[in-house]
């Protein structure tokens, strides 16, 4: 069967804020750009982010970009690389100007600047004392961005695919990205879109754990595309926990409440972490915090009846407070813990948040691989931004604000990047292969065809389940080793999943099957190569190797499909302009 | 349990039907999303849309014992039995829960919902202080879930040319914004029999909203700065 195909200048796969932030670069240039989303796009994760955005606007008192690097550069436990964590923090101010400038209704000082509140690590001359650097839209900071940049988009008349979901990329024989297929969920019609530059902007895939701040729709489909076409997969072992995930609902409360002053007690109405982080207390990084939380609860101060969770007060801050910066807590405590937090304590447990790892790429936003000697050779065509790529800004641990931060400076150069590409390839497109697309066609005729097959949600709770029960905070080397074993006999079952829905009309069956394709690779790298990696740092715990390891361990994990190998690439320790920071130890 | 849920799938089907489905409570399944999804992964070819299943991304707003709101936080324990969902009403349906909201974005798209400033923009951010900040309050919130409009009968009648409570209250969002230079324009774009005075003050887009936001107090001052530019 013939695919139908569509060419544009420019392919944008997901409409989060990466994408979103992309697509405004490539139709100011003038360029064809599609972006295709399998959800509105303001309903993409973008919108649950809830903090603010880091950027060092100084706005509350002295800041710098080089004092956020500096934070950014700890918080990733130093397997950050310096180049693309200097870029970032570099234009982060720039960015989130721009932000304003696109209509951004951020919260207001009296002098009529952005107010910006202090966030977990992140620091004043290098680590003396917590700044003031998160721009916020109270507690909605994502939703007010999504919203912004979609309406931009609406102005710029950018081309949307809503509900479309990308499939597979397109690549000749040389690996050249020439586009993806696709999916439209309205009619079940494939179609590959052509592209001389291809963006994946997919976002996360925090629903390989069972329990996760993430959304339904966080499956990694651009990880399994980028893996499926040979392309490896760097860092999955490093997952954040967030330290305040409703206890047994998963929803996310912003770390800002701690940032503007709620506290973590245990069963005893002790503030624990001035015992682990005596100088940044509740306000150390996230995987310092979801660690002495977690040890709290093992050695039994948890609270409540099984002494499973620990509570984060905020009363005390006073209703007008929590009202004015915090509106959206007081509600999704209210609904998801039946708890009134202008009078008691939320319940919280560490709750799988964000992928550190992703598909490697450059500061740039150009996807690079190893090739011939080289650790960082450029594919050509495909661009990664936002929580889909690794640059790698987070490295073994990302600050909150850093994620929001991320997506604009990294949509932007990569849109910044596609559009030269674009102007230097001409004006057409080149050939494509005889059988381009047929492996994305075979893929839903096998689904389509399954007899007897697995059943999607079953195989999909059993990676969930594994992934929580072998992967989690503390990682035990029993538990790793099992974990790889299960996750890898778990791979015939996702090769044999069947749907009972066999419409052409929104199959959400069929996504869902195709979606589990995509989670399924991921949560494969990350077992594989946290099993592999003898060594703690960051949010990577183990409990046989207790402390950082730069001699054999400051690298990068990568993690080829083909036969689940395992290579590694050194970080760059390099910034652009600045001294390099070198690694010491880690105290907040 | 019970849950009777309205069923379309214009592949097979030749008109909609209810169907019956019984599911044993669990501990886990607090809200109405859980027990969608519970019945999806028996009953695999229900259809519905969902995403973040914490009230913000605004994917699965549905009618829910006749009335819209979003199933992801609405609580099983306050919902009388069987629990009768429909899809959202007013607009096409295509699949079982799943409508057509075409219309209701265009209606969006029609307001021009960006900020409209064509002064030269400074380095630093434009100023706005916090009393005009707080205009913002109660607009910018809206997650286009969709409840509103589809509960209102003017937007039933004239989907195509009434913008409907979601519509206007983005309308007035960018009114209110100190930064926005193009007021004028937005009243004489909204200043139509149509556009904004099919509204009839009926409120239910007020009392669905399930951002607990308020179209009609939009409305009503869209109306007074007409009134108050008239005299």
């Amino acid at each position: 069967m013939a695919l139908a195909v569509r060419k544009f200048d420019a392919v944008i796969v997901g409409a989060g804020g990466s994408g979103l932030r992309a697509a405004l670069e490539l139709s100011a240039a003038g360029l064809r750009v599609a972006v295709l989303s399998k959800v509105f796009p303001t309903r993409s994760h973008t919108v649950a982010a809830q903090g603010g955005v880091g950027a060092s606007l100084g706005n509350m008192g002295e800041d710098s970009w080089h004092w956020h690097m500096y934070d950014t550069v700890k918080g990733s436990d130093w397997l950050g690389d310096q180049d693309a964590i200097e870029h970032m923090c570099r234009m982060a101010p720039e960015v989130v100007i721009e932000l304003e400038h696109f209509g951004m209704p951020f919260d207001r000082n009296d002098n009529g600047t952005i107010y910006q509140r202090p966030f977990g690590g992140h620091t004043q001359n290098f680590g003396e004392r917590s700044v003031q650097r998160s721009c916020c839209a109270a507690d909605r900071t994502g939703h007010a961005m999504l919203h912004t940049l979609y309406q931009r988009n609406v102005l710029a008349k950018t081309q949307f695919f809503v509900e479309w979901m990308a499939l597979d990329l397109v690549c000749d024989a040389q690996g050249t990205v020439l586009g993806v297929t696709a999916l439209e969920m309205e009619t079940g019609e494939a179609v590959l879109f052509q592209g001389k530059a291809t963006l994946l902007a997919t976002g996360g895939a925090g629903r390989i754990f069972s329990s996760s701040t993430n959304a339904f729709i966080n499956t990694g489909d651009g990880l399994g595309m980028a893996a499926r076409a040979g392309i490896p997969l760097q860092d999955l072992e490093f997952w954040q926990f967030h330290p305040t995930g409703v206890a047994g609902a998963g929803v996310l409360i912003t770390e800002g409440v701690r940032g503007e002053g709620g506290i973590l007690l245990n069963k005893d109405g002790e503030r624990f972490m001035e015992r682990y982080a005596p100088t940044m207390k509740d306000l150390a990084s996230r995987d310092v915090v979801s660690r002495a939380m977690a040890t709290e609860i093992k050695e039994g101060r948890g609270a409540g009846e099984h002494a499973d969770h620990i509570l984060l007060k905020l009363d005390h801050l006073g209703p007008e407070v929590i009202d004015k910066r915090l509106p959206g807590i007081r509600e999704i405590a209210l609904k998801f813990a039946n708890v009134d937090c202008a009078k008691d304590p939320i319940p919280v447990v560490p709750t799988a948040h964000y992928q550190m790892g992703g598909i490697p790429s450059n500061f740039r936003g150009e996807v690079v691989v190893p090739a011939g000697g080289d650790p960082a050779t450029v594919v050509a065509g495909l661009y990664a931004a936002g929580e889909c790529g690794c640059a790698s800004i987070h490295g073994a641990n990302r600050l909150g604000t850093n994620s929001l931060t991320d997506l604009l400076v990294m949509g932007r150069s990569a849109g910044m990047s596609m559009v030269d590409f674009i102007r230097a390839h001409g004006a057409a497109h080149p050939g494509l292969p005889k059988d381009a697309g047929q492996a994305s066609l075979a893929r839903v005729a096998r689904l389509d065809a399954q007899a007897g097959g697995e059943d999607v949600s079953a195989v999909r709770d059993e990676i969930q389940r594994t992934m929580q029960a072998h992967c989690g905070v503390f990682r035990f080397p029993d538990l790793l080793r099992q974990g790889v074993e299960k996750i890898r006999a778990l791979g015939e079952r996702v090769a044999r999943t069947a749907v009972k829905d066999k419409s052409k009309v929104f199959n959400t069956a069929r996504i869902e099957a195709l979606e589990l394709d995509n989670l399924y690779e991921t949560a494969r790298a990350t077992l594989f190569s946290a099993e592999a990696r003898h060594e703690t740092r960051g949010a990577h715990d183990r409990e046989d190797f207790h402390a950082r390891d730069d001699v054999n361990w400051l690298k990068h994990s990568l993690w080829y499909r083909d036969g689940d190998r395992l290579a590694y690439k050194p970080v760059n320790l390099k910034p652009l302009t600045v001294e390099s920071f070198e690694p010491k130890a880690r105290v907040y | 349990m019970r849950f009777r849920i309205q069923r379309y799938d214009p592949d097979k089907d030749t008109r909609p039907y209810f169907q019956d489905y019984d599911l044993p409570m669990g501990q886990s399944d607090r809200m109405l999303l859980d027990a969608l999804v519970r019945i999806k992964s028996v009953d695999d070819t229900l259809s519905l849309r969902r995403s973040c299943r914490e009230g913000v991304c605004g994917s699965d707003a549905m009618n829910i014992n006749g009335k819209n709101g979003l199933a992801c936080v609405t609580r099983l324990a306050d919902l009388a039995e069987p629990v009768v969902i429909k899809p959202l009403p007013g607009l096409p349906v295509i699949r079982d829960l799943i409508v057509d909201m075409t219309l209701f974005f265009d209606q969006y798209h029609s307001v021009k919902p960006y900020v409209i400033d064509a002064r030269a923009l400074p380095e630093r951010e434009r100023l706005q202080s916090p009393q005009e900040r707080v205009e913002l309050d109660g607009l910018y919130e809206c997650i286009l879930c969709a409840c509103c409009s589809t509960s209102c009968p003017s937007f039933w009648w004239n989907p195509d040319k009434f913008v409907g409570p979601a519509g206007l209250l983005n309308a007035y969002r960018f009114i209110a914004d100190s930064r926005d230079q193009a007021v004028n324009e937005r009243l004489d774009d909204l200043e139509d029999p149509y556009r904004l005075f099919r509204c009839h003050t009926i409120m239910n887009c007020v009392d669905v909203c399930p951002k607990g936001l308020n179209p009609t107090h939009a409305i009503g001052k869209i109306k007074e700065l007409m009134v108050r530019r008239a005299v």
